[in-house]
């Protein structure tokens, strides 16, 4: 009897070895997965809370110094921050996935700062070289917005003073809701590129947007090709 | 989809990783056992006789030929059989110069495959083991000195050897070499554990008496090594490995070949296998029953699903791309590419992926070391992995395929 149970664990002993060491490994990766993903979720919330930071302290300028007044600035640098952290956040979602609810948190957020930013800068419109700014509303369901998501990229890439403020229209967020509902926004019309307050619904090409934006034109590209 | 083809993902992983995991721990539960082997020398030296079956084989056979002559034994213990089996070319004069040896044997029969050349040879052998060595094969003088002792034990019926690449010359042979060294590793784990299912036909040798009690070769779908070794193994025959006893083989040069070989062995691996399905998860059959052959199959399914899903994740990439193509034209991103390391792919899967990368280029390694007595890194054996895997889903879907239309035909 002992002899069976003996030939027995030796027989399987090293199956069981085997599989505790997978095992061990598999939840090493897993850690270590979730480790920096931790880590970048951090960078965000971090990055995010600067950004705040950032147009508080603008506003605050703002408030100081009056409407009157044109900064030299323009605050240049904290669109080109909310570009980064835009594309950081596309990343994640593809990453994390769309349910995770970090990356909801952090895209909340984000949409927030943008809507904010984007009141800033509508101050700035009577200035010289003041930017261009484009709201685009997507949702993740909706058929034409990737190919529209390109374009806009395009655009951003070969026009720097284009300010391009994306929208997930399904975000469960009341200032965004209150953003659409002021441009009658609804899912059917989804894509919506709002430019200078007419909201224009469908896909749009490079062209049609350029025509839409005829000051495009005249600032000059930074890439030649 | 994509949580279907991460699960896919998970499980292929840790099947991989598992069996790997599972060698090792062999593999170092014997070392101790694996170095005296190691050092034992040969005190006894049986008869033995090496069938060289040929078909046009003008090029090569005479080096084959020569080895042997050239083998460290005793010369009154050695013969060489010689089956022309019905070559076309000019073999049949080139095998003539070894007409006057004492110790060569040739024999001239209608063509009938390499099957039924082996058999012909074994018909004539009266010595206590016989070996064989495909044409395109040679030994080093020492391999079979180091064969020879692992028959002092009487429960050994085969001993398999450690088949390389002779000087690797090209891509395809690289591959090849990476993919024998592992072999080699894997070969003694199965040794160990007494599961192996191959007894290739270079110089793998045999007691005579093997092929008095079970019977001669068969076709096998080409694949009479395969089978023979299934065959001892149903009728519990111990296999074991001599993973110091170096055989040498050309390999296939070019793909197309490589690619024909491989059918053919896949296709007779499976289909010997359902031939010996009785063998498969029963206890008596230990190892090889309850997971090795068991773990050939899964191993097979699962390399399919994973191929399908990895196929699937570069069809929806190049949708996408052709979406932003379609919407803005071609555009180059590396132009404004910048590092962050926020971009660097971090998740579990890429730990996993370089975990089993790092385990499969060690086992070769091993192979190399445990074979040759020296260590030596090759940048070929980077790359190894992944074209491998490339290559694997050709002569797995062709095989696949064969077998399944092969079934067809039968039942009408």
């Amino acid at each position: 009897m002992l002899h069976v149970l003996c030939s027995m664990i030796k027989m399987w002993k090293n199956y069981v070895y085997a599989f505790c060491i997978t095992v061990a490994i598999f939840a090493t990766a897993f850690y270590l997965g979730n480790y920096f993903g931790d880590k970048k979720i951090n960078e965000l919330r971090a990055t995010e809370s600067q950004i705040a930071l950032d147009i508080l302290s603008s506003e605050t300028e703002f408030a100081l110094l009056g409407e009157l007044s044109c900064p030299e600035a323009q605050n240049s640098l904290l669109s080109q921050e909310l570009n980064s952290l835009g594309e950081k956040l596309d990343y994640s979602e593809e990453k994390f996935g769309t349910d995770n609810s970090d990356v909801i948190a952090l895209k909340k957020q984000y949409s927030l700062l943008e809507i904010k930013d984007y009141l800033l800068i509508k101050k700035l419109k009577d200035c010289p070289r003041s930017p261009v700014t484009i709201l685009y509303f997507y949702a993740d369901n909706c058929p034409n917005c990737e190919r529209e998501g390109y374009v806009l990229t395009y655009l951003r890439e070969h026009y720097p003073e284009l300010r391009v403020y994306s929208f997930d229209f399904n975000l469960e967020l009341s200032a965004l809701q209150t953003l659409a509902s002021i441009y009658g926004i609804t899912a059917e019309k989804l894509p919506v590129l709002v430019i200078k307050r007419t909201p224009q619904s469908g896909f749009k090409t490079v062209e049609e947007v350029k025509a839409l934006l005829p000051e495009l034109r005249t600032t000059t590209p930074t890439k030649t090709d | 989809m994509n949580h279907l083809s991460n699960l896919t993902f998970y499980v292929t992983l840790f099947f991989a990783l598992y069996f790997e995991v599972f060698m090792l721990i062999n593999f170092w539960e014997k070392r101790l056992a694996i170095k005296t082997e190691e050092t034992k020398m040969a005190r006894l030296f049986p008869s033995v006789t090496v069938i060289v079956p040929v078909f046009n084989e003008e090029k090569t056979v005479t080096k084959t030929v020569f080895s042997l002559l050239k083998l460290d034994y005793p010369k009154d213990k050695l013969k060489i059989i010689i089956v022309d089996d019905g070559s076309t070319d000019e073999t049949r004069h080139i095998i003539a110069r070894f007409r006057n040896h004492k110790r060569v044997e040739i024999i001239r029969k209608p063509n009938g495959g390499k099957y039924t050349a082996l058999n012909a040879g074994l018909a004539r052998t009266k010595t206590d083991l016989v070996g064989c060595l495909d044409a395109d094969s040679f030994v080093p003088s020492d391999t079979l000195k180091k064969i020879v002792p692992y028959f002092e034990n009487e429960k050994i019926m085969a001993v398999t050897p450690a088949i390389k690449i002779h000087q690797p010359d090209r891509f395809i042979r690289h591959v090849q070499s990476n993919e024998y060294n592992l072999g080699i590793f894997m070969k003694k784990c199965f040794g160990i554990i007494n599961a192996i299912t191959v007894t290739p036909g270079p110089f793998s040798i045999f007691r005579k008496e093997v092929f008095d009690k079970l019977g001669l070769f068969r076709e096998a779908y080409n694949t009479e090594d395969l089978e023979i070794a299934m065959r001892m193994q149903k009728n519990f025959y111990r296999i074991t490995n001599a993973h110091t006893a170096v055989v040498y083989t050309v390999g296939p040069g070019t793909l197309r070949k490589l690619y024909r070989q491989r059918v053919r062995w896949i296709y007779g691996f499976l289909a010997n296998t359902i031939d010996y399905r009785s063998v498969l998860f029963r206890r008596k059959h230990g190892h090889l029953g309850l997971f090795i052959l068991p773990a050939a199959l899964v191993s097979v399914m699962l390399f399919f699903i994973s191929a399908g899903m990895i196929l699937w994740n570069v069809f929806t990439a190049i949708q996408k791309k052709a979406i932003e193509i379609q919407s803005v034209g071609l555009q180059w991103h590396w132009l404004r590419f910048h590092f962050d390391w926020f971009f660097l792919n971090t998740d579990s899967k890429t730990f996993l992926s370089l975990v089993l990368f790092s385990a499969t280029v060690s086992l070769i390694l091993y192979g190399k070391k445990i074979s040759e007595k020296k260590t030596g890194f090759s940048f070929h054996t980077l790359y190894f992995p992944f074209v491998y895997s490339v290559f694997s889903i050709l002569w797995l879907s062709k095989a696949l395929y064969a077998l399944a239309f092969s079934k067809k035909t039968g039942w009408r």
